[in-house]
């Protein structure tokens, strides 16, 4: 007969807390910021097809930094809820709030429940009237969510990329100077040797514009910023690199 | 274990909202709901009924154009009821028949190809929409036969072919593309004759917003069902234009000097018709 051996909980929860971490260790750096335009999504992301960024819903956008296949699951599942959601009650009844509560209880089941946890982290964001009223909701793989102010920025090098950012970073910034701050603080992070090099061929930008009915006569705010306009966004004015 | 892995891939093939309403929320989807009617046909006389659209193409675009009334029996349901909307970017939806389902099936559709851009993130090709349109027709079938039928217009710009197209359906899930015009609903009889004598090959935007709004003044002419432009209430008809650029909406102040225009003209020729 086999004995099983006795593993505390709590070294279970962090050997799978670690295992979650070193997965998402690897993956390049996603920025998620809230400016005056309305909220910037810059993710380091050499594939044009293949996206960490998404549209869920009319104001509200996902990124997702990890394994393809967990977040992209996630992301269909979240515009599932979303949708369906819309279609039931009313498009003003879709929020941030509710989906990355879903999303919570989701990813913090499988981290206790299941043999492995999801090795991704996700951010929610909600546009609103003005930079105050902007939601960003940051998960992470055990179910934590935190409800940030600014930006948030999830992958390998983090903490590096969160200083350079933090001394650029302001409310009043307009899209390409939120754009090129994000860019800039991406190329410091000091892992990858093609940093400095980070051009528009290997970035993933969206936006969520603030007053998409004006600006564009639609309700839907998310929007990919193609290489054409990336490239001017980068280069129009002095860089501040 | 293996096998089912391998089995969600068949599944992800379809990414319909409409199939994932079906499967996981039923009650939301109007064409489930059974009903029992004591006697067939009873349905005009329930339910508001939406009556004439017409649809016709131009050079670089399509446009489609409905009245305003809503009919119950031989009551005006309704003089304010617009029933042509942008299904997309790129289309747009005109319905005739019993209202409340139609106007069900034109949110639900609306939200169908939103749904599809966002998964797949590319738009569903034109033929693609028409042929989903069909589908979540025909899912009405029951409900048709009791008396409450749906029958859709569809207009849109093919980005791939670079031209307008439009497509009627039948109750049944039939899919026929149509050349030049066409109408549907009580009115289309009329709308049809006139279209036929004013349509002409590349029209300007303009004109074919002309041609749509005499079409529809001779539906509302010789159909009861249809309403003609409201002088007293400043009520004009729903026009909207597809192109490559996307759709349209017709502002007001444009259609109304196109509409007193009309009504000008033919008081002035002083004919019977």
């Amino acid at each position: 007969m086999t004995q099983q051996f006795y593993v505390s909980p709590e070294q279970l929860m962090r050997d799978r807390a670690d295992f979650a971490r070193k997965g998402i260790g690897r993956g390049r750096s996603v920025i998620v910021l809230s400016c005056r335009d309305g909220i910037a999504l810059v993710a380091e992301n050499p594939s044009p097809s293949l996206h960490k960024l998404g549209e869920i819903y009319d104001r509200i956008a996902f990124a997702a930094v990890g394994k393809y296949n967990e977040f992209e699951s996630l992301r269909q599942a979240g515009i599932r809820y979303a949708d369906v959601r819309g279609y039931s009650y009313d498009r003003e009844d879709v929020t941030a709030r509710g989906l990355a509560s879903v999303y919570a209880q989701s990813l913090g089941a499988v981290f206790t429940a299941e043999s492995k946890p999801f090795e991704v982290e996700l951010v929610v964001a909600e546009v609103g009237e003005h930079p105050a009223a902007d939601h960003l909701y940051r998960l992470t793989f055990d179910g934590s969510i935190a409800d940030e102010k600014g930006f948030v920025v999830m992958g390998g090098a983090a903490e590096a990329v969160v200083e350079v950012l933090r001394s650029s970073f302001s409310e009043d910034l307009d899209f390409p100077e939120a754009v090129r701050a994000a860019v800039h603080s991406l190329r410091q992070d000091g892992t990858t040797g093609a940093g400095p090099q980070l051009g528009p061929e290997s970035l993933e930008v969206a936006v969520l514009d603030r007053d998409p009915e004006v600006a564009r006569g639609t309700h839907r705010a998310f929007r990919r910023v193609g290489i054409p306009e990336l490239e001017t966004m980068l280069t129009s004015r002095e860089s501040p690199v | 274990m293996p096998e089912e892995a391998a089995a969600s891939v068949a599944r992800a093939a379809s990414t319909s909202f409409s199939d994932h309403l079906g499967r996981h929320h039923p009650d939301l989807l109007a064409s489930r709901s059974r009903v029992d009617f004591p006697a067939q046909g009873a349905g005009p006389a329930l339910a508001p009924h939406a009556t004439t659209i017409v649809s016709l193409t131009f050079a670089g675009g399509v446009l489609m154009a409905g009245d305003r009334r809503a009919t119950m029996g031989n009551v005006i349901a309704s003089r304010h009821i617009e029933k042509v909307f942008p299904a997309d970017m790129f289309s747009v939806l005109g319905i005739a028949g019993t209202a409340g389902i139609a106007l069900d099936l034109t949110r639900l559709f609306q939200v169908e190809l939103e749904h599809y851009e966002k998964i797949e993130g590319t738009r569903m090709s034109l033929d693609g929409k028409a042929n989903r349109l069909a589908a979540m027709v025909r899912q009405n079938l029951p409900m048709a036969l009791q008396g409450l039928a749906v029958v859709p217009l569809f207009a849109g710009y093919d980005t791939s072919r670079r031209e307008g197209r439009l497509f009627s359906f039948d109750v049944t899930g039939g899919r026929y593309e149509e050349q030049e015009h066409h109408s549907v609903g009580s009115g289309s009889a009329f709308a049809r004759g006139s279209l036929k004598k004013l349509w002409k090959p590349n029209l300007d935007e303009a004109s074919a917003v002309q041609v749509a709004v005499e079409a529809l003044y001779d539906a509302a002419d010789d159909d009861s069902a249809t309403g003609g432009p409201d002088v007293v209430r400043e009520l004009w008809p729903v026009v909207y234009t597809v192109n490559s650029a996307g759709t349209r909406r017709i502002p007001d102040r444009d259609l109304e000097t196109t509409a007193r225009n009309v009504i000008a003209s033919r008081s002035i020729a002083g004919r019977e018709a």
